[in-house]
């Protein structure tokens, strides 16, 4: 075996290949063995470190360096300096936004700090086309426990007393959800993987395909083992093409090893797995449509019960879990289930992932020990709003989550907190928001989105959703009218109460969420034809302050349609009936002389 | 053995078998849930919502049609919630649906404005535009008005998984969901089959028949036109349900007398050229039984069935009898035979059949149904249009005096009669076939086996001391089973009734609306007993029938008939 005295990790998820890491590593490779370093340096091909922003990243061990944004011009310095001289390259270390120092080590990031990566630990650590280097990290040894010291019920316990739920949004016990599944009558079972990633700005999943997916492949093997099952699905979106080609090459090489097919472990226990692409429908991550879709039918949820666990996949007993939630299965099978439910709150165990972004400093993936609270993520990993700005809410749990006010932002994160301050863990996006965003544009957003993705199948969403999108879109305008507002209230009401499956049970949920933290910006765009946050182009205006303007003109030679008029040296006017409010002239004037209101 | 449960309803303790819905057990004790996408047996899917309840305990409303009871379910139909949330989901419904109630084709039979008034909806306003999406009329027998769809998905259903054509589905999503067909086209550039069960099902005046009424008053109110109408077998047991009177009623006078009134020149029975294809159909199974043809020989009275053949198994259609249908028949002879017989320029004939069938429509403008020199069939009425005939001209049917079918053609036996249910060309074939065969009469006439609304029935029997394997298949979902088990070598039969509609011609797509099997059993008998009422039973011992091969067709098979009663196949794109 060749020993190297040195890696370095080239990150090639999805975010860093998108910002010219498969550049990199190409110039990496060409000048370790300019400098005749491959024998002595490994390059090796990494998945997502969650960091995106800051990519490409390349990190370097056995120190540990972290080095951002690296560009192929970077990289002759790196290895002439770093990997020859054993001088870091300072310019392309991480800087602390808040001390402006530079932190050269990746566990001494502000982002990684108060992380806890136990799913994502080896994502940007191995390289996931390599099934060694998973076995390397213990990989597959949950699956040999589980197959040769266990039986399927003591696995089934196992992850019960470990409480793990549900990561895809549901947060259902997931040993509760196999036991259903174990219990059901039937020869043929099936184990299905949740990869329908669907919530905007998420993509913990992506990051496990592409950085770990043989501990997915390891989780759904136990869970098949477990519930019963020789067969299990992969249902990842077909907009995840890296996603799919690591998976392919992962259960490739795990057929060859004998860690799937049959037989395994001389355990005479067989597993098999399929590749389903979906087609980009967001309710395929409804369990049941998501069956459906596998089958080649319209990605529709059913009506439950029959739950699939009694009839799902071709009409056989299935277990639906996703990404994330397999992906603890072995840690947790390794581990002990102690160890696991050392971690978190009183109900919800572990870590969990969420995704960073909106008007937050850094940006990315972070997985935390449930029970941190939203402060600390947004401040000690995110670093703060972007300029300093005043944080206003940050919207939790995707299009169908809700937004949190700055009086929770101490909020111990899990489960059923979130859902007791309307919103919900959902898959685990986290926007954040400053006080230059509207609510009610935000709920608008967000129900555009979710009205889109509706399947259609069920009155209450299908009509529903309409409706109240075109209620906000005229609050937005300005042609909000007396009434709204509770009419608002009671669509969202029924639709949540009666509308077939989660989707739009948890569509009105931004709605009601800013109804209840931010009402009084619902009544400023109603009463007053005002938006407090000054984000509604229909309802701003533009002013010029009198005592401020000097009259330089430059204003009304910028504006657009001539909506500017008045004398040279003497304070102009804004006619508001010609004034389009682009913005051009607060841009323009150096005197801050004009305002929007 | 099913389990029996404890439940409340609104207060009211009960016990039920444990597979029972909300829905079925609150009716039980006399408490309505307003529904609207449910259909039992087809369309249990749950979608429209109409029909939620609360149940303690659990975190959202239930939607009553689909969800079973379990012990102890404390069930409130009329709670704050459930009746707030309801009559917001109706109000979603209305939301975008058009409010031109008053000329709406479906008017005071719709079943969304009987909800609506049931619930006590008075005010729709969301302010939302009404829908306005194309009309797709590209064919003569079914008209898609998806602009007063409201997504029940009833038609779908019966489509996909009753007849099993599959011709129409769900299309786009969210707020532009319709109902449509392969790449949006026209029924007519898809593989429907014009069997009109998803007219028959829909709850809106989404779908409904082409309307010929005006071309039938047009027709009548020409003094140069004579008019003639035929009234298929399936009418005289339904069309008084149009009209108010209870499924099963018999009606044959009545309808007659009505239709007189109207203005008809002559009102005929097809049951008489239904008595006319068992003589041709019968022995050109006998023929085909001789090794002149190929067996097992498919019936071709149905045009729905003829529809799917062509398109589902053109390799079957050597197996289809040439024989065109009663109504078909009826024209041809109408403007040959009756024409010469009484004098009477073909050219001024206009031929009017009454149908419990939208595909009849679709047969009647084939291009080949012309062997008479005209178009054999100038319009089509379904029972439901013939129905609003009858109120139009202002007759009062309660008291409307009953009359006698005309001659010559007014002379149907009871063979002719049972045409109408599943079965009855069989029987009808049988009762014949015996006879001719063995020359000896029957015993019995009733052929029980073939009976009923099963979907496939089969029977064996000796004919002239060969043994035979019949079936008998109504509905294109069972059709497509036998059809396979015949494809597949695994069925084996020398001859097979085949009708597109559940039930036969009794649950037409024509017939009054929701022909639920409850109903269908109720017509079904009311064919028997019409059967059983008549003083002649078998199709060749109808005089008008002798008579017509006597004066003019010769004898069965012959030139003639072949030139007028026999047509071809064409196969069909899917």
């Amino acid at each position: 075996m060749q020993i190297y005295r040195g890696h370095v990790l080239v990150c090639a998820g999805t975010g860093c290949v998108a910002s010219g890491s498969r550049n990199v590593q190409a110039e990496m490779e060409k000048q370790l063995e300019a400098f005749n370093l491959d024998k002595e340096i490994k390059l090796v091909e990494t998945g997502c470190h969650g960091f995106c922003e800051m990519g490409p990243i390349v990190i370097v061990y056995p120190e540990g360096i972290f080095y951002c944004r690296v560009q192929p011009e970077d990289v002759k310095e790196i290895v002439e300096e770093h990997l020859l001289k054993g001088r870091p390259v300072k310019r392309l270390l991480f800087k602390n936004q808040i001390t402006e120092e530079m932190v050269p080590h990746y566990k001494d990031i502000d982002f990684y700090k108060k992380q806890n990566r136990i799913v994502l630990g080896n994502c940007g650590f191995i390289n996931p086309e390599n099934i060694k280097e998973y076995i390397a990290r213990d990989g597959y040894e949950a699956l040999a426990k589980a197959l040769t010291q266990m039986t399927p019920e003591q696995v089934i316990e196992e992850i019960k007393a470990a409480g793990l739920r549900g990561r895809g949004g549901g947060g259902f016990p997931t040993g509760l959800k196999w036991e259903f599944a174990r219990k059901a009558p039937g020869d043929k079972k099936y184990v299905i993987c949740n990869a329908d990633e669907g919530d905007p700005g998420a993509f913990m999943d992506r990051s496990i395909l592409e950085g770990d997916p043989h501990a997915l492949i390891e989780g759904m093997a136990i869970a098949a083992y477990a519930i019963g099952s020789d067969e299990g699905y992969i249902y990842v979106r077909a907009e995840y093409p890296l996603a799919i080609k690591r998976l392919k090459i992962a259960i490739a090489q795990a057929h060859e090893l004998g860690l799937l097919g049959e037989d395994i472990f001389g355990s005479g226990f067989n597993f098999k797995l399929n590749i389903k692409e979906g087609a980009g429908a967001f309710v395929c991550g409804e369990e049941t449509a998501l069956i459906a879709s596998i089958e080649g039918r319209r990605g529709e949820p059913r009506v439950r019960p029959p739950f699939p666990a009694n009839k799902g996949l071709w009409g056989k007993p299935s277990n639906v879990n996703n990404v994330e939630t397999f992906a603890n299965v072995p840690r947790i099978i390794a581990r002990g289930s102690q160890w696991f439910a050392s971690m978190g709150t009183e109900k919800s165990k572990g870590t969990k992932v969420f995704a960073l972004t909106g008007k937050v400093k850094n940006t990315g993936l972070a997985e935390v020990t449930m029970g941190i609270t939203l402060r600390e993520i947004i401040y000690d990993i995110g670093g703060g709003i972007i300029d300093d700005k005043k944080y206003k809410a940050v919207q939790i749990g995707g299009p169908s989550g809700g937004c949190i006010p700055e009086e929770l932002l101490d909020l111990p994160i899990d489960y059923d907190s979130l859902i007791s301050a309307g919103a919900m863990m959902g898959s685990g996006g986290l926007v954040v928001m400053d006080e230059d965003t509207c609510m009610v544009e935000l709920a608008r957003f967000f129900l555009n989105f979710t009205q889109m993705e509706s399947c259609g199948k069920c009155t209450p969403c299908r009509e529903g959703t309409k409706i109240m999108l075109d209620i906000l879109e005229r609050i937005t305008k300005g042609e909000g009218k007396e009434g709204d507002i509770e009419l608002l209230q009671s669509l969202a009401e029924t639709i949540k109460s009666t509308s077939l499956c989660g989707l739009g049970q948890t569509a009105p949920n931004p709605v009601l969420s800013t109804l209840r933290y931010f009402r009084d910006e619902y009544e400023a765009h109603i009463k007053d034809k005002r938006c407090p946050a000054g984000a509604c182009t229909a309802l701003a205006s533009y002013r010029i302050l009198e005592d401020k303007c000097i009259g330089c003109t430059s204003c009304a030679r910028v504006c657009p349609a001539k909506a500017i008029s008045g004398e040279v040296k003497k304070p102009h006017k804004i006619d508001p009936a010609k004034c389009i409010k682009c913005g051009a002239c607060i841009e323009t004037c150096k005197f801050n002389a004009i305002v929007k209101q | 053995m099913t389990k029996n449960v404890n439940i409340t309803i609104n207060g009211q303790q009960l016990t039920v078998p444990e597979d029972t819905t909300i829905l079925d057990a609150a009716r039980q004790i006399g408490i309505d849930i307003p529904t609207l996408c449910h259909l039992k047996d087809t369309n249990e899917i749950g979608v429209c919502r109409v029909c939620v309840v609360e149940v303690k305990g659990a975190r959202n409303l239930i939607p009553s049609c689909i969800t079973k009871v379990t012990e102890g379910m404390e069930i409130l139909t009329n709670s704050p919630k459930a009746r707030e949330a309801r009559e917001m989901v109706m109000n979603l419904i209305l939301a975008t649906h058009p409010k031109d109630c008053l000329t709406c084709d479906r008017n005071s039979d719709c079943e969304l404005r009987t909800l609506a008034e049931k619930m006590g909806i008075r005010k729709v306003d969301f302010g939302a535009p009404v829908k306005d999406l194309p009309l797709d009329d590209s064919n003569p027998s079914i008209i898609r008005d998806q602009s007063k769809c409201i997504l029940c998905r009833r038609c779908v259903s019966v489509c996909n998984e009753v007849q099993k054509v599959s011709a129409i589905s769900m299309i786009n999503r969210g707020i532009s969901t319709t109902v449509g067909t392969a790449f949006d086209k026209g029924l007519e550039d898809s593989p429907c089959v014009f069997c009109g069960q998803c007219v028959n099902v829909c709850p809106t005046g989404a779908l409904t028949e082409r309307f010929q009424l005006r071309e039938v008053w047009e027709a009548l109110h020409d003094p140069e036109k004579h008019v003639v109408i035929q009234t298929a077998p399936a009418i005289r047991v339904s069309l008084g349900e149009e009209l108010g009177e209870e499924p099963g009623t018999i009606v044959t006078g009545k309808m007659v007398g009505a239709l007189r009134k109207v203005g008809f020149d002559k009102v005929f029975d097809t049951d008489f050229t239904a008595d006319l294809t068992i003589m041709e159909e019968g022995h050109e199974f006998l023929e085909c039984l001789n090794g002149n043809g190929k067996l097992p020989l498919l019936t071709s009275c149905s045009p729905g069935w003829i529809n799917y053949v062509e398109t589902f198994y053109p390799e079957f259609l050597d197996n289809v009898s040439s024989c065109k249908s009663p109504q078909q028949m009826f024209g041809a002879v109408i403007k040959t035979y009756y024409a010469k017989k009484f004098n009477i320029d073909p050219a001024t004939i206009f031929t009017v059949s009454a149908m419990p069938c939208t595909a009849k429509k679709y047969e009647a403008n084939r291009p080949e149904m012309n062997s008479s020199g005209y178009q054999d069939v100038d319009a089509v009425l379904t029972t439901r249009e013939l129905g609003m005939l009858i109120k139009e001209a202002g007759i009062d049917w309660a008291n409307v005096e009953e009359s006698q079918f005309d001659e010559p053609f007014g002379e149907g036996t009871g063979a002719g009669v049972i045409f109408g249910s599943s079965g009855g060309v069989m029987e009808a074939a049988l009762r014949t076939l015996s006879e001719v065969v063995t020359g000896k009469e029957l015993e019995s006439l009733d052929f029980k086996d073939v009976r009923g609304l099963d979907g496939i029935k089969e029977a064996e029997l000796t004919l002239g001391g060969q043994k035979l394997k019949v079936a008998v298949v109504n509905g294109l979902g069972n059709a497509k089973k036998v059809m396979e088990g015949l494809k597949a070598k695994e069925l084996d039969y020398h001859f097979v009734e085949i009708m597109a509609c559940p039930g036969g011609c009794i649950g037409g797509g024509g017939q009054p609306r929701l022909s639920t099997p409850e109903v269908k059993q109720k017509r079904m008998e009311a064919i028997y007993r019409a059967d059983l009422g008549l003083p002649r039973r078998k199709s060749h011992e109808n005089p008008a029938v002798q008579e017509l091969y006597k004066e003019f067709l010769e004898k069965p098979l012959g030139e003639k008939s072949h030139h007028l009663l026999h047509t071809g196949y064409t196969p069909k794109e899917k």
